[in-house]
């Protein structure tokens, strides 16, 4: 029998040269006899990403270790042990007294294992894999699961969105008792924003959920993440487009957050989504369930309706400006086709003078301009100082305290309902699920600095 | 019918053998094995895997605390590790303190790794090269599962440097399985009820873990070969030392038995009592089993129903029993039938069987206000006879049979029930595969159930590393020798044998070695190795260990004790100029004058020995350097006579 590419999986020449040359393919068991010394063990097949220069070798012990090619005097073949693996599946139990939740798949990986042999992970998705992995849903509710998509959270986009609104309104229709998105951390909230807009009026809850840390290992937040965003959507009154994640980096609670108004902080903390310029809805936590935080939020309701909106236009910009900005950036986007700009300006929301004539020809060109802050905090204000109002002047709108991401998310979303300027600015300007706020509550900006002696006597008696 | 459960084993009759009392071929008639795993800290500014301090320890003070739950993963056929499962039924707040200065976002599983510390690599390849193991060309790094909580993340990046070494012993070889490089865990403050907390600066601190293959034949041969390893860990000049800085675990096996790991045991001189202790708690173990085998009882006759009898014991005499059931513990009986007589049968010195279900109701159902059971035959007083027999009735069993009563919340007693079945069953099969505690007396006691082979995962956060040719022979280059190595060329060179032997693992070792080429070696000199050797080895020599460090020094000193200008004892003392020699007359009217000084100034004992020995302690701080001690020691004793006193 000939040997495939499959048989030398991730080998590349020399490397693959020798292994084909001794004979000895992947999951071979074999004694390498090398410059170094004798190493017996497994050959495993390599990462794509890794070089060409080493073979991988499980030892008993579980260990893996690399030896490199040019060391490698000869190899005595003992054997082979094909790894094959799969979830296990566990039949989902059915109780007719529970609610029904679908959980949709984007790609993120909820609940995975690691194959431990080539490092990959396998995803558990269905409802079988997933029991079997996290057993406390069955507690909560009936669950359905299906993917959508296979992607990782970068290359969600438009298309992604769409098709998970009209996939999410056609099981609303159906009648279900709460929706959970399983998505990448990286744009949930992106993803979040345009769901909170494309959805509307839903009469359930449509809950995104996620990960920081993998589910393959023992100190993951998966499960509790998804238990308490299970919870939510089986069980909550809150009626809208959440994230649910981590509050704490202690495992204690769920942090409800608005679609519109969450935001990732954290390049890798367990507790990385925040509420901007607002409180979260409410907590979650396994022991009590949902608690709001507030009252005005939208309420489950009976009926199956949802108001399905699920258009964008993708050309749109977001353009983060910086102090030595030169006029090109915006003429470029102009000249491309493009056809609405969010700036993320300075302070209040402003940018240098040069960038006046390019914002002139862009006004001019038809392109809707929308001025956001880089602050994150707070709203853009573009009275304060006469580099505002010059601003205005030029046909550049301020956008309240939309943060720049729900802003871009929106104009494109704007944009694929009108082309006409006073009825995109209508949409943009007028409030849908949260993304403008009358009013930002004092306790909606609290970033705590450590170091300050009554701060650091707060985390000290509680678990941040 | 009565005689059914009388005890025929011998082994299980007669009292255990102390240590002590057993010779290297009762051993070996045992079947006693013994492997080590030798944790050394390496001698590093950071930690493994972040810009933390290595090495820095703070006493409980902390600013912040973190509270974590451990959730077992799937393993490799979809069944969750035992170990896993286990730790998940404990059902702990695992709690973190954390102080600022020595641990950051990465080890408390909040931020990814960094790229491996280089100077604890480095460490570790030189270590693995004076084991004689061989080295890898690309270090994986993987995770392997701890679900106790002693590592945030759930799991220990560790990686194989080298495997299979050789390292000789007593006219043979140890073989050495292989060297991995790890990070250290947090260290426990406590662990009581559901609750259990950690201090985390330790935790991600670099180390290496040695491990040999069970080449041990008696319990003093672990300990010698355990002290082998240290020494030469120590000899790199490397590593950490200290309290803590190193650690083993021991494996033990007899025939019939199952590989036992004695987790933590904190110095070498504990090995020997431990190892003796586990072997034969071993044999008794497969004494009970041959017992139930006997008496014709398999794993499906023991059933794990609690029968719950806490109305019955609500007004017992019994203080402990009595004071959990008015706070409102449920109280459960588990019957154990065929377990006449083996309960009390004596596993390890001062404790019987019945401890390794109370350690696994302690363990893994949080009950751990001790006494946590109660046994119906046990030979001290609990319940009256009479509520044990109401107890037997409820759960239909004849007053013979053993019954145990556990305490606690409902679902903690459920557990207790469950894992007491469990451990009863575990019995019928012989030795349970655990991880047991050494504990101070020499006993061990259950720490959790042995972990699979499943529990290592590649880390897919970190890239191989490749170690190059160039790497590995730079650090070759300088490796030093390792101690047996050293050992011999002492020898040689003409260092006493206790000398060489301690001179060998010791850091003076490579001053030793750039200072005796000033040494005249003809033999004759009254300075010659031997003299060196003894010198550098002296606790009270005031000098730096090394030669940049002291300057010129070490080497101007040793001409002058190799052309006699100065006494060794003069460099003991901590002055800044060294003492000069008198000249004879000059010396012995010194010790003279300060010898009649001293007899003037009086208080000195009445027996003449211990006399002398006294006026010797007066002038010898004067002396020392400018009159030789045995000078001195004869001037007196002659001046005593001379005086008749």
């Amino acid at each position: 029998m000939s040997q495939t590419h499959e048989d030398f999986k991730g080998y590349r020449s020399p490397t693959l040269d020798l292994l084909q040359r001794e004979g000895s393919p992947v999951w071979s068991q074999v004694t390498l006899h090398t410059t170094r010394g004798d190493f017996t063990g497994l050959i495993l097949p390599r990462s794509e990403t890794a070089d060409e220069l080493h073979i991988v070798l499980k030892l008993a012990t579980g260990y893996n270790i690399g030896i490199r090619h040019d060391t490698v005097r000869s190899i005595s073949v003992h054997g082979r042990k094909v790894a094959n693996y799969q979830i296990p599946e566990k039949e989902f139990p059915f109780d007719p007294g529970k609610p029904r939740v679908k959980l949709f798949g984007t790609g993120g990986t909820i609940a995975s294992r690691l194959d431990y042999r080539t490092g990959a992970v396998i995803p558990a998705f269905s409802p079988g894999e997933l029991y079997g992995s996290v057993p406390e849903l069955a507690d909560i509710c009936n669950m359905e699961t299906e993917k959508l998509y296979g992607v990782f959270s970068e290359n969600m986009g438009p298309e992604q969105w769409m098709g998970t609104a009209r996939a999410i309104a056609a099981e609303i229709e159906k009648g279900v008792a709460g929706i959970v998105v399983g998505h990448g951390t990286d744009t949930m909230h992106h993803t979040a924003a345009a769901l909170s807009f494309m959805l509307q009026d839903s009469p359930v809850p449509i809950v995104m959920v996620g990960s920081q840390r993998s589910s393959d290992r023992p100190s993951s937040d998966a499960a509790i993440n998804l238990i308490n965003a299970t919870r939510t959507a089986a069980t909550s009154d809150i009626a809208e487009v959440m994230v649910c994640m981590f509050g704490p980096t202690s495992d204690e609670y769920g942090l409800l957050h608005r679609g519109t108004r969450v935001r990732k902080m954290h390049s890798s903390y367990r507790s990385t989504f925040r509420t901007l310029s607002d409180i979260p809805l409410g907590k979650v936590d396994p022991a009590s369930g949902v608690t709001p935080f507030r009252e005005d939020y939208k309420r489950r309701r009976d009926d199956n309706r949802v108001d399905l909106k699920a258009v964008f236009d993708d050309r749109v910009s977001l353009v983060y400006y910086y102090p030595a900005m030169k006029p090109d950036v915006i003429d470029s986007l102009v000249a491309n086709g493009y056809k609405g700009i969010i700036i993320a300006g300075t302070g209040l929301g402003h940018v240098n003078k040069p960038l006046y004539p390019a914002l002139q020809r862009a006004y001019d060109a038809g392109v809707h301009v929308y001025m956001t802050v880089q602050t994150m905090w707070g709203y853009v204000q573009m009275y304060v100082y006469e580099t505002g109002r010059e601003i205005m002047g030029l046909g550049v709108i301020p956008a309240a305290n939309m943060l720049p991401e729900v802003a871009y998310v929106k104009l494109g979303w704007a944009m694929g309902q009108s082309q006409d300027r006073e009825e995109v600015k209508r949409i943009m300007m007028t409030p849908v699920a949260g993304e403008i706020t009358e009013r930002e509550p004092h306790n909606g900006y609290l970033v705590f600095q450590g170091g300050i002696p009554e701060v650091d006597q707060f985390i000290s008696t509680h678990w941040k | 019918m009565g005689n059914r459960f009388l005890i025929e084993d011998p082994w299980l009759l007669n009292p255990l053998p102390r240590y002590g009392e057993l010779g290297p071929a009762d051993y070996s008639a045992l079947g006693f094995m013994c492997g080590l795993e030798v944790h050394q800290q390496l001698l590093t500014r950071r930690k493994l895997f972040c810009r933390c301090p290595a090495g820095q320890y703070n006493q409980g003070e902390h600013q912040a605390e973190v509270l974590r739950h451990m959730r077992p993963t799937l393993s490799e056929m979809g069944e969750y590790d035992g170990t896993a499962l286990m730790e998940f039924k404990t059902r702990k707040d695992i709690i973190y303190h954390l102080n600022q200065n020595t641990v950051c976002t990465y080890e408390m599983d909040d931020a990814p790794p960094f790229e491996m510390d280089d100077e604890a690599l480095d460490i570790s390849i030189a270590i693995t090269m004076m084991l004689g193991c061989n080295v890898v060309s690309e270090v994986h790094i993987t995770r392997k599962q701890y679900l106790d909580g002693s590592i945030p993340t759930g799991f220990q990046r560790t990686a194989i440097i080298g495997t299979d070494g050789d390292v000789p012993f007593r006219g043979r070889t140890v073989h050495i399985r292989q060297l991995s490089i790890e990070e250290d865990s947090c260290r426990e403050v406590s662990d009581q009820g559901h609750v259990r907390v950690y201090r985390t600066d330790r935790l991600g601190m670099p180390l290496i873990e040695t491990v040999t293959d069970p080449d041990m034949k008696t319990p003093e041969e672990a300990m010698a070969v355990g002290q082998v390893l240290r020494h030469l860990c120590r000899a790199s000049g490397m590593v950490r030392t200290g309290s803590g800085a190193a650690r083993q675990d021991v494996n033990v096996s007899v025939t019939g038995g199952t590989r036992i790991e004695i987790k933590g045991v904190p110095s070498l001189r504990a090995i020997p009592r431990l190892t003796h202790n586990e072997a034969l708690r071993q044999r008794t173990l497969l004494g009970i089993r041959a017992e139930l085998q006997r008496r014709g009882i398999t794993a499906e006759d023991i059933a794990d129903t609690g029968f719950d009898v806490t109305a019955i014991v609500r007004g017992t005499e019994c203080r402990f029993i009595r004071k959990a059931v008015d706070k409102g513990a449920t109280v459960l009986a588990i019957p154990l039938p065929g377990f006449q007589g083996l309960l009390e049968v004596q596993t390890q010195p001062r404790t019987s069987f019945l401890k390794e279900f109370s350690d696994r109701i302690r363990v893994i159902a949080c009950i751990d206000d001790l006494p946590n059971l109660a046994l119906s035959t046990q030979d001290v007083p609990t319940l009256s006879s009479r509520d044990w027999n109401r107890v037997a009735n409820v759960c239909k069993v004849g007053q013979d049979v053993p019954v145990v009563l556990v305490w606690g919340t409902e679902r903690d007693t459920r557990t207790a029930v469950k894992e007491i079945a469990i451990r009863a069953r575990e019995a019928v099969a012989g030795v349970p595969q655990e991880t047991r505690q050494a504990l101070d007396d020499g006993t061990n006691g259950f720490e959790r159930v042995l972990p699979g082979a499943d529990r290592m995962y590649p880390d897919t956060d970190l890239p191989p590393i490749g170690l190059s040719d160039e790497r590995v022979d730079a650090i070759r280059s300088s490796l030093p020798s390792p101690p047996w190595e050293k050992r011999r060329l002492l020898t040689e060179a003409g260092v006493g044998p206790d000398l060489a032997e301690r001179l060998s693992r010791h850091r003076a070792y490579d001053l030793f070695e750039a200072l005796r080429t000033r040494l005249d070696t003809s033999g004759a000199a009254a300075f010659g190795p031997h003299q060196l050797a003894s010198l550098l080895l002296d606790r009270s020599s005031p000098r730096p260990a090394s030669l940049g460090a002291a300057g010129s020094w070490w080497e101007e000193t040793i001409d002058r004790l190799v052309r006699g200008d100065v006494l060794p004892e003069a460099v003991w003392s901590s002055e800044e100029e060294l003492a000069v020699p008198l000249p004879e007359a000059e010396a012995r009217r010194l010790v003279t004058g300060l010898a009649t000084a001293s007899l003037a100034d009086g208080g000195l004992p009445e027996d003449p020995a211990r006399k002398e020995h006294a006026l010797m302690g007066r002038v010898m701080p004067t002396a020392r350097g400018r009159v030789p001690g045995s000078a001195v020691r004869r001037w007196i004793a002659e001046h005593l006579k001379e005086t008749r006193q």
